[in-house]
């Protein structure tokens, strides 16, 4: 088994009551793992969230948490993965001012270069989206803070499985 | 006192009723087969006591002198009775008092449910007169909890609760009713909660696991059993008793399995952790199979992890698949509940003996017999000691009583050298290690089990952290026999500063009231007991009474108890003195 950290996404299904963000986040917590980054959404099934957490820690760990999260009554099952075995995408936000835009040529060029698209343009900023990996969303970050970045925001990291999950045949299976 | 008496017909909730959020709250007790619940008024949740005062034909609510006691009133009962504990309180402190209790029955998986009043939901996360986020709260340390905002939702949360509470490996729930929510009208219907989608409370067994683990248990040539708490909360000791005769397998206990099996059987060796026996820690590190059955390997069970049995092969039975491999990695885990998967293994198994392998914990036994118990229990030097305090409660209950335990030397002690006869007779605080639990607990057990002899025993601490107790004793007239064992310290931290703190007892030291005037003063018949020669009749008195008794024994103040195996060491390194 792998005793190394690394960064592993934590798929968690669940039933969307309050207060469940509360109990799985407490869980990480008292065992002094910090949440890399967090998404809670709704999932392919319907009233199913799921949670998408990523952490950084060993096999062996991982394995235990997994225990703990499923023990969790509204818990319905959770998975873990590497990277590689997720297909992930990340979302970043640029603010910059619209002067940039018009005045530097190079701004134009690193847009089109990235793949980044333009959100909305007013008087006094544009808006650029950037979804992809984390590095290619730091690149573009790295570029533009040159000519300066108003704001700047990053979602959590949002993933599917290569491999079958299997959930909604375990939902039928609890549902009959 | 004229009260309104309600009829079985009545309150049948087959047909729906309009009826009150707080009315409601007492029909699901009543619909669950709730006959006794411990609690305390105050504004949030006086809608309930109002119903109560009407339903008290129904159900017994018993006033204890703090939310605290409530909770651990409600683990006694529990305990002793297999069902689920009854504890409700107010909102904000009143809530807040039943954490204690809460952690306690979550780390040792009594079942128990919590009902606490909220501020009206208007109200809500506006730091309202006696407000607290006692859902964000309790939440570590609850299986489940929930807030509930409107009457509708009331019984649904409530059956979850039971069912939450008692299924699988059982736990502590909380439920939140505001305020607004016990005044509402709506129409009732109880329905019990007997699935949750989400939730598997008793996992299935893999298949060939059996197989496995009766292959390694048959080929093993020093087997040795360790078992828990599972085995009793699954009621599975008599299949538990027939393996371990069949097999001929040497078995000892955690605190919490403590008379599964009578003390007195000659395959029951002992006590296991930090001031277990000799023999079965000794030998942890010497068997080749590590049986454990329903235990999660505590680390004050363990010692030191990773000089914890690494010479054995480990088949763990259990019922919660998060504590496989959690501590120790098993060889084979057997999941499921301890009734059905001993009963299963059963056929399974070879009958043997293992003479020569018992005889190792039997010579073990003798070395500790010389070195720890003679002296424990039959004192020569002056000064009463513990143990011999415990011998006497066994010749005189002859070993039928419910022990209660405190938390401290008094509690080691007494598991130690008390004689279980009877299942569910140990009822103590484990995991949390709960000053405090003793008293209020024995209230419940002796509520729960009327036939039974429940004797509390406490050191002179924490007996005095839920004194006030002695108040709901006098008034429910719980004929508790309540044994303090006084050496004027904590005992068991001035112990830790003898060996580890070069005896410097920081803090340790009481200066301790007149115990018999204040259980006295509660109308409590009381005796002190300083002497060796007045002892037997002390305790012939107590246990003879039929009403509630305190009887305070002045016991050596600097005795320490052995075995030890001091705190982060191997379970080989135990040491007798």
């Amino acid at each position: 088994m792998n005793t190394e950290k690394q960064l592993y996404t934590v798929s968690i299904y669940t039933e969307n009551n309050i207060g469940l963000l509360n109990r799985i986040s407490a869980i990480f917590q008292r065992r002094h793992i910090n949440i890399e980054s967090l998404n809670i959404s709704p999932s392919e099934i319907d009233g199913v969230a799921k949670f998408t957490i990523v952490v950084n820690m060993t096999e062996v760990n991982v394995k235990k948490i997994i225990g703990q999260i499923e023990k969790q009554v509204e818990v319905i099952k959770a998975y873990f993965h590497t990277l590689e075995e997720i297909i992930y995408q990340i979302s970043g936000l640029f603010k910059i001012k619209s002067e940039l835009l018009f005045e530097e040529r190079q701004i134009q060029n690193i847009i089109k270069e990235s793949n980044a698209r333009i959100v909305t343009v007013n008087k006094e900023f544009f808006v650029l989206e950037k979804s992809g990996r984390k590095e290619e969303i730091a690149e573009l970050y790295d570029e533009l803070s040159v000519y300066g970045i108003m704001q700047y925001t990053r979602s959590g990291l949002i993933a599917v499985t290569k491999e079958e999950m299997k959930i909604s045949a375990l939902l039928k299976k609890y549902n009959n | 006192m004229e009260t309104q008496t309600i009829s079985n017909k009545e309150i049948s909730s087959k047909t729906t009723q309009r009826i009150s959020g707080s009315e409601a709250i007492v029909r699901c007790l009543i619909e669950e087969d709730v006959k006794i619940i411990y609690g305390y008024p105050g504004g949030a949740i006086m809608p309930v006591y109002d119903e109560l005062f009407k339903y008290q034909d129904k159900i017994h609510h018993v006033l204890t002198r703090h939310e605290q006691g409530a909770t651990h009133a409600a683990q006694g009962f529990a305990r002793i009775s297999g069902k689920v504990g009854v504890a409700i309180a107010t909102s904000g402190p009143g809530a807040t008092n039943l954490i204690t209790g809460i952690a306690d029955a979550q780390i040792d998986s009594t079942p128990m449910v919590c009902i606490t009043g909220q501020v009206a939901s208007h109200l809500l996360g506006s730091d309202a007169f006696q407000e607290t986020d006692i859902v964000g709260i309790s939440t570590p340390v609850t299986k489940w909890n929930c807030q509930v905002t409107k009457a509708a939702d009331i019984p649904g949360a409530l059956a979850k609760a039971f069912y939450i509470a008692k299924s699988g490996r059982p736990g502590p729930v909380l439920v939140d009713i505001t305020k607004d929510a016990q005044f509402e009208e709506f129409d009732f219907l109880y329905e019990k909660c007997t699935k949750i989608r989400s939730y598997t409370p008793i996992p299935k067994t893999v298949a060939g696991t059996l197989e496995a683990a009766a292959k390694m248990i048959n080929a093993a040539k020093k087997p040795l059993i360790v078992w828990g708490q599972g085995v009793v909360l699954s009621a599975a000791e008599e299949q538990f008793k027939a393996l371990v005769e069949k097999a001929g397998i040497p078995a000892a206990w955690t605190i919490l399995g403590a008379s599964a099996l009578p003390t007195s059987h000659p395959l029951n060796v002992g006590m296991l952790g930090m001031h277990g026996n000799y023999a079965p820690n000794k030998l942890t590190n010497e068997c080749d199979v590590l049986i454990a059955i329903g235990m999660r390997f505590d680390d004050r069970v363990t010692g030191k992890l990773d000089e914890y049995a690494t010479q054995a092969k480990v088949i763990h039975f259990e019922i919660d698949p998060a504590e496989v491999d959690k501590n120790v990695k098993t060889d084979v885990a057997v999941l499921g509940d301890a009734k059905v998967t001993l009963k299963a293994i059963l056929p399974l198994i070879d009958e043997n003996s293992h003479k020569e392998w018992h005889q190792e914990f039997k010579d073990l036994y003798k070395i500790e017999y010389e070195k720890v118990i003679k002296d424990d229990i039959h004192p020569t030097k002056e000064g009463l000691t513990m143990g011999e305090v415990i011998k006497e409660i066994n010749i005189q209950s002859k070993g039928e009583a419910a022990i209660v335990t405190d938390v401290g030397q008094h509690q080691m002690i007494a598991c130690r050298y008390a004689e279980f006869n009877k299942t569910k007779s140990n009822i103590t605080s484990g995991g949390l290690g709960t000053m405090g639990f003793g008293l209020p607990a024995a209230i419940g057990a002796k509520m729960a089990a009327p036939e039974r002899e429940v004797v509390s025993i406490s050191g002179d601490g924490g007996y005095q952290m839920t004194i006030q107790e002695l108040g709901t004793i006098f008034q429910q007239k719980a004929a508790v026999k309540i044994v303090v064992l006084n050496n004027d310290f904590l005992g068991m931290v001035r112990q830790w500063q003898q060996l580890f703190f070069d005896k410097r007892y920081a803090s340790t030291e009481m200066i301790n009231p007149n115990f018999v005037a204040i259980a006295e003063g509660y109308y409590i018949k009381a005796k002190k007991v300083t002497k060796r020669e007045e002892l037997a009749d002390a305790v012939a008195e107590m246990m003879a009474s039929k009403e509630a008794y305190f009887l305070e024994v002045c016991v050596e103040k600097e005795g320490n108890v052995f075995p030890m195996v001091p705190s982060g060491a191997s379970v080989s390194e135990i040491r007798l003195e």
